[in-house]
């Protein structure tokens, strides 16, 4: 029973700490209908700014935590005034994807300046435990408990009773009636950034020492497990994420009692995905509609495309086969390779994203699938590589369409966090399922690509195979797109009532979106797979989800040829500048945060 | 009696503490032309989107067709016939005219039959990608029909017919929106305030248009501010306020009606497009 006790109060805790972290969200989730990804970022921030302080200039606790609120408030404001501001007016994915450009460059540059390897930090209260029951509660618990009840007081008291708290809740009830009314919206903007950066550092410095470990990598973590709570408590409700993120602490902490620790993250993305799906004004709402509010989902700046003729289509291909029989190509042949993988990804998912409107923050899930299915249809049921690849393609496409299937019903960035969660729990159920995945071992010894007899593991017959798969499946989807079924899915991308009352079926055409780009994702990870020979549940990551947004995005939304650009650009440019692999993160989140302030149709436009 | 197309029966729908229609009725026959009118916020639009599937009534029925309807989804509803236009305007901004308006036939496209579950989908795709002739020449004849009905509003959208919806004006886009929903060649055609925010000409012009469209025969619900508009065309009006019918019948009767006359002028207070239309009910005889 004692180790009930310590779970319980190990929820807690780690509720807590979701706390700070969501309460955050749930402030400018309220005032300017934004998720705001780069979250987690301003907790790893936190964490090494109360790092430097305590490990470097020696600062007692409450300096440190002071420190740490304060440096990462500034952080806060000056996210808000250079990242976000700008972008007001635009469509409402569009912030959104900004703060994840803002957290590439936060972590990247967290990164350079630290290095990635991990450090600790070491909690410099006494060490003393008080028996409770018969589990034991210490003293940094309660510390953090402290601060939980600390902060949700102050900010209660702030929101209740200061004119400048009393401006977010009327920003937050209509904003457009409160400038009216005279409100500074701007300045509300800046405070509740300010508020919910400090909090979220002062998680990030807390956890650091609650688990006296901090390393440059535990952004993306943290940021999901504050929008989770959120979306628990329901969107921009404070009081409700304080209760989504404690009740999120509980479920993972019971759920690693019961299962082992590799499980903790799997429960809070299925309860994600059952609150999103059930409730998804949150579990405290009332049940009523979903608001209508976020309409606009799309990321379609009204442009039109460039037409590139086709003849120039072709010469640019016939070059790319020809380039093998160029001396010394090794190098180039390696990287294109790459950018052929990339760019099958990215097509796939311009159309979900841009084509029908889906931004899908999970393609990364898809891209596993395929790996797992072709290597294991290879290895254990021994297929030819020839006919698993293929194979993949199909299983992504129906395994990818079915677990979609509930965010169908969601619209705008609910849907990116829905496909996020799936992408995460595609990952952990592959490292969980031993039996049939090899668990955290991986599948090693992927066998190289044949077709028949023919061995083709030599770096040409690699680039061929994956530029004339990409050269198919281009043409295939480019072919879609001019028949009705591109006609329904842009429809649907611009206004789904009116499709409806067209009689389009929103279930039947988002699945065989779903389905189409999911074939090609599912083929792009099997050939990496058996180019690879070996992979892991790591493989592919939300990063590589994100990545391949940002293609699309530089290319324009919807576009093939687009996405194809797209990707050579982001896998080619950084080896023809020879960047280092920390820059090219930073790079990633630029180019995504400039084209998006900038040009968000693209380079060739929105199709 | 034949049985009308449309029978709507105690309908109701709550938002919160608002009631925003209490218990409607109405019968529509084929080949007739009914009008609703109402102040704003009388729960025209809501009853609109009960009829159409937007919305789920808290109670009542909807009869469309000799089908029991309610609660149906839209695209269950647009199966059966039944197409709209809506309040503000909601065209595919960046689908070109002809596209738009090819979306309203998507109902009736043979290739697009739902099927069995997901191998209707898989059929659907597959015919797209390979394109037999059949495939080829409906969507071909879809294309002409598209033209033909484009062609009811004189000028306005054929030269355009390749240009993206955003670039059109507004009464464009109010005209593309009507012609999307005859696409459908529905049995029941319900345009929710057609000449909002339209000049005088371009009404006059709407006029002719819907005249036209009585004249062959379609059935329409009409939802309207401008009240010469509506005496003109109507063979029916309903008048709603606060949620509730306040009187029913000729377009005279309508018009004459105190209850009528009474709502008009308790909201002239809140401006907007019936203001004019109040004035000329008291001065009417
Ligand atoms: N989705 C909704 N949520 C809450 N109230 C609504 C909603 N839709 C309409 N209403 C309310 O219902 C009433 C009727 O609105 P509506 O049907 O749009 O009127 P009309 O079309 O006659 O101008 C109004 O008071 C309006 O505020
Ligand atoms: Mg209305």
């Amino acid at each position: 029973m004692g180790a009930w006790l310590d779970y319980t109060i190990n929820g807690l805790i780690v509720g807590n700490i979701y706390a700070l972290l969501a309460v955050g969200l749930a402030l400018i989730f309220g005032v300017s209908h934004l998720i705001n990804f780069a979250q987690g970022s301003i907790y790893t921030a936190g964490a090494f700014i109360g790092w430097t302080c305590a490990q470097r200039l020696g600062t007692p606790l409450p300096v440190t935590m002071a420190a740490v609120v304060l440096g990462c408030a500034a952080l806060g404001v000056v996210i808000e005034r250079v990242g976000l501001r700008p972008l007001a007016g635009s469509a409402r994915i569009a912030p959104l994807l900004a703060t994840i450009g803002i957290s590439f460059v936060l972590d990247q540059g967290l990164q350079l300046l630290y290095s990635p390897d991990p450090r600790s930090l070491p909690s410099p209260l006494p060490a003393w435990r008080i028996q409770v029951g018969r589990g034991t509660i210490g003293a940094l618990d309660i510390l953090i408990a402290a601060t939980g009840l600390v902060s949700a007081a102050v900010l209660f008291g702030f929101l209740r009773f200061s004119r400048l708290g009393w401006a977010v809740r009327a920003t937050a009830q209509d904003s457009e009636a409160a400038r009216q009314m005279g409100v500074n919206t701007d300045a509300v903007n800046r405070t509740v950034f300010a508020i919910a950066a400090g909090l979220g550092g002062l998680s990030g410095l807390l956890v650091g020492m609650y688990y006296n470990h901090i390393d440059t990598a535990m952004s993306f973590q943290a940021t999901l497990k504050g929008v989770v709570a959120q979306v628990i408590g329901g969107m921009g409700n404070v009081p409700g994420a304080i209760a989504g993120s404690l009740l999120l602490g509980l479920t993972e902490s019971y759920g690693v009692a019961l299962f082992g620790s590799s499980y903790r993250n799997l429960f809070a993305f299925v309860l994600l995905l059952i609150v999103l799906v059930l409730r998804p004004n949150g579990l405290f709402a009332g049940r009523q509609a979903m608001s209508p509010e976020p309409l606009t989902g799309t990321f379609i700046a009204p442009s039109r495309p460039w037409d590139v003729p086709r003849w120039a289509v072709a010469v640019c291909v016939l070059l790319a086969a020809l380039l093998p029989f160029l001396p010394n190509s090794a190098y180039a042949l390696q990287v294109l390779t790459n950018a052929w993988l990339y760019a099958l990804l990215a097509i796939s998912l311009t159309l979900v994203a841009g084509t029908l409107g889906q931004v899908s923050l999970g393609h990364a899930g898809l891209l596993l699938i395929g790996a797992y299915a072709s290597a294991l249809l290879a290895l254990d049921s021994g297929l030819p590589v020839w006919l698993s690849i293929p194979a993949a393609g199909f299983v992504t496409a129906a395994l990818g369409t079915a677990l979609t299937w509930p965010a169908f019903r969601l619209r705008s960035h609910y849907v990116s966090i829905a496909t996020l969660g799936i992408g995460e729990i595609v990952g952990l159920v592959i490292l969980n399922w031993e039996s049939l995945t090899h668990g955290p071992m991986g599948v090693t010894g992927v066998p190289p690509l044949t077709a028949g007899t023919v061995e083709l593991d030599s770096p040409q017959a690699s680039y061929w195979v994956a530029l004339a798969v990409l050269v198919l499946l281009g043409l295939m989807q480019s072919r879609l797109l001019g028949t009705h079924l591109g006609r329904t899915f842009r429809a649907i991308r611009d206004d789904d009532v009116a499709a409806r009352a067209c009689g389009v079926s929103l279930d039947r055409y988002k699945g065989l979106a779903f389905a189409v780009s999911g074939f090609a994702a599912g083929i792009s990870g099997a050939i990496s797979a058996h180019l690879y020979s070996y992979i892991n549940n790591e493989t592919f990551t939300s990063q590589v989800s994100v990545l391949a947004l940002t293609m699309v995005i530089l290319g324009g939304m919807g576009n093939v040829l687009g996405a194809v650009i797209g990707a050579v650009a982001l896998t080619g440019l950084p080896e023809v500048f020879r960047f280092t692999a920390e820059y090219r993160q930073l790079i990633y989140g630029l180019v995504l945060l400039l084209m998006i302030r900038f040009r968000p149709q693209g380079i060739l436009g929105t199709a | 009696m034949t049985q009308p197309l449309l029978s709507v029966r105690g309908l109701q729908r709550r938002f919160g503490g608002i009631t925003a229609v209490k218990g409607a009725n109405l019968d529509l026959c084929e080949g007739e032309l009914l009008s609703v009118i109402g102040p704003n916020g009388a729960g025209k639009t809501t009853l609109f989107n009960l009829i159409s599937g937007h919305d789920r009534p808290d109670g009542g029925t909807v009869r469309f067709g000799g089908v029991e309807v309610t609660g149906s989804t839209p695209e269950r509803l647009a199966a059966l016939g039944l197409a709209r236009t809506f309040q503000h305007g909601r065209v595919f901004a960046n689908l070109t005219v002809r596209d738009n308006v090819l979306m309203g036939t998507h109902s009736r496209m043979k290739l697009a039959r739902p099927g069995p579950p997901l191998l209707g989908a898989l059929r659907e795709l597959f015919l797209a990608l390979i394109r037999p002739p059949g495939v080829r020449a409906e969507e071909q004849a879809l294309r002409r029909e598209v033209e033909d009905i484009l062609h009811l509003f004189g000028d306005r959208l054929i030269p355009r017919l390749d240009r993206p919806a955003y670039s059109l004006s507004y009464a464009n886009r109010r005209r593309l929106e009507i012609a999307r929903a005859l696409a459908l060649r529905p049995r029941l055609l319900m345009l929710d305030e057609p000449t909002a925010g339209m000049n005088e000409t371009e009404t006059a012009e709407m006029r002719t248009i819907i005249g036209q469209l009585k004249a062959r025969g379609q059935t329409i619900l009409l939802i309207e501010h401008k009240l010469d508009l509506v005496m003109q065309l109507s063979d029916r009006v309903i008048a709603m306020d606060d949620g509730a019918e306040i009187a029913a019948g000729t377009p005279a009767a309508v018009r004459h009606d105190p209850a009528v006359v009474e709502a008009y002028l308790g909201h002239r207070h809140m401006g907007g497009e019936q203001t004019p239309d109040a004035v000329a009910l008291e001065a009417s005889p």
